[in-house]
């Protein structure tokens, strides 16, 4: 017995789709078993609000009077340089971009107070941000200097495009160094002196859908408190890792390129973050409907995190050095019980990434969904699976 | 009146080695509530303390270690979280040395307790969001 994703959109329609959360999916199954709870069940919602650097947005700003062409000048959004090697008026902001004249880690560890991130948080607020460009001028694009601001209300497209976000599982980060690290997955305190991670566990969406069975390039989705889409797989989308019985991966693994209208985010769910000593990101809410199909796609979907294991890093040496080597693993369930044991000693824990606020996602998708507001969408081609062998590729050098 | 203050007291070299404290409890009825404590022999010793008790007897507790040479001056740094910008994330639990966030279950949002807070400052720039900040 199996579901259209079709006959879902009906009943979501009608009114009547069950929906629930990845979480209270877990003591459904258990109470009822697979096959009932997959039987009663037509969407399960997921959710996830962590730091995502691989995140930008590109924008059109309109020409101005005379026109300028940015490609081959310079661009900043409130000091904060933009790419636009596009065409006259086309930029792309990207989360991690600093001012020019951030100092960085010139005084160890920075501060990193404001990037790209920051920009498009005050772009998605409604906010006046600072534009500054400088062009060569050409005879049809004759202007030099371009100083104004700007809002994204009157921009022709504000599009949030990030090409890697929602980590199919990830590190846990500790420091075997007698020093403090400032790492992307925090402040490292030295000789083990805490473990950062960063998911929603089982709230996360792919270690629900573990094989990519329902989420595909065109799934529609929560992005940034708005709609979004998967656009493609993410870069360094890489499903052939190691995986549990359950079929979920133990080491980084899946990853999703997202687009979607800035217009319709809200700033709270697009959050401009600081990591100190590292640089500028932005925290970004994504939640992923996953239609019940069947039984199968109920039993992963019910996953727990006692069931999820993360590899345990070293951020001191192996991870700068590429270093294979892990530390051992540690369930979702013990990081998030506050403290795991590495080499024989009780460390604590703590997240980058905000369950309080998956949950929250997971919940609005719900009501969404539930209110007929928001219909499934049908992939229009599947994501590589394990079957389409992939190898993640590291860079080999080849000097010239 | 019964009143709570916070204050930094900073005692001379000679005063370490006496039971201070111990006298505001016996003779002047505060409680007290040790945020931090920094005494090495050779040096001044730092303390900071919250005390409560009535305020007749909280002044003349004042007036005693003024007497006896401990400089005292108010705790007028606060740390406050911009609730608008905390994601919940749970970064600062294992920053904070006094334990002054706590995870509330089941929802895991993240609690800040300012009472259990000494105003040290080290949670403020590891906030990914920036959320905390010092107030004077």
């Amino acid at each position: 017995m199996g579901k259209t994703i079709a006959e879902i959109n009906e009943r979501i329609a009608n009114g009547q789709a069950v929906v629930v959360t990845a979480e209270e999916v877990i003591e459904i199954a258990a109470d009822k078993g697979i096959k009932e709870a997959a039987r009663e069940i037509d969407v399960v919602t997921t959710g996830t609000f962590g730091p995502m650097c691989s995140s930008g947005a590109y924008l059109n700003l309109g020409h101005s009077k005379p026109r300028i062409k940015f490609g081959g000048g310079s661009v900043y959004l409130n000091e904060v340089p933009a790419y636009n090697g596009f065409a006259a008026v086309d930029i792309f902001v990207g989360a991690s971009a600093l001012p020019d004249n951030d100092p960085r880690n010139k005084v160890y560890p920075g501060d990193f107070n404001y990037g790209g991130g920051h920009v498009i948080e005050e772009l998605a607020a409604g906010k006046d941000v600072r534009l500054v460009a400088i062009a060569h001028g050409t005879d049809c694009y004759p202007r030099k200097k371009l100083e104004t601001l700007i809002n994204i209300r009157d921009l022709n497209e504000a599009v949030l495009f990030n090409i890697r976000n929602a980590y199919q599982n990830y590190n846990a980060a500790v420091n075997l160094s007698d020093r403090t690290i400032y790492t992307y997955m925090g402040v490292l305190k030295p000789n083990l002196g805490n473990a950062n991670y960063s998911t929603a566990g089982q709230l996360s969406p792919l270690f629900n859908d573990p094989f990519y069975k329902t989420i595909g390039i065109g799934t529609k989705i929560f992005l940034g408190g708005g709609v979004g889409y998967v656009a493609w797989q993410g870069t360094q989308h890489n499903p052939s890792v190691l995986r549990g019985e359950n079929g979920v991966p133990r080491r980084p693994a899946g990853t999703l390129a997202v687009i979607g209208d800035l217009k319709q985010m809200k700033p709270q769910w697009l959050v401009g973050t600081s990591m100190l000593g590292y640089g500028c990101t932005i925290t970004v809410g994504i939640g992923v409907p996953i239609p019940i199909l069947s039984e199968e796609i109920l039993r992963y979907a019910a996953v727990r995190d006692e069931d999820i294991l993360a590899p345990i890093v070293d951020y001191a040496e192996a991870y700068p050095q590429r270093q294979p080597d892990i530390l051992g693993e540690a369930s979702y369930a013990q990081l998030k019980s506050g403290k795991i044991v590495v080499l024989e000693k009780e460390v604590p824990t703590a997240s980058l990434s905000s369950y309080a606020k998956a949950l929250e996602i997971a919940e609005t998708l719900k009501e969404w969904i539930k209110k007929g507001e928001f219909l499934l969408t049908e992939p229009v081609a599947p994501l590589p699976g394990v079957e389409a062998g992939i190898t993640f590729k590291p860079l080999e050098e080849h000097p010239f | 009146m019964s009143i709570s203050r916070r204050v930094v007291l900073h005692f001379p070299r000679i005063l370490v080695e006496q039971p201070i404290v111990y006298r505001l409890v016996k003779d002047y009825n505060l409680e007290f509530n040790i945020l931090k404590a920094s005494v090495t022999p050779k040096e001044e010793g730092l303390l900071v303390l919250e005390l409560s008790g009535e305020q007749g007897d909280y002044e003349r507790g004042m007036e005693y270690l003024a007497g006896i040479g401990v400089g005292i001056q108010p705790l007028s740094q606060n740390v406050i979280r911009n609730e608008a910008r905390c994601t919940h994330c749970g970064a600062c639990i294992t920053i904070c040395p006094t334990g002054a966030f706590t995870l509330e279950l089941p929802s895991r949002r993240v609690n800040f307790q300012a009472e259990r807070c000494i105003a040290c400052g080290l949670c403020i720039k590891p906030c990914p969001p920036r959320a905390m900040e010092v107030r004077f």
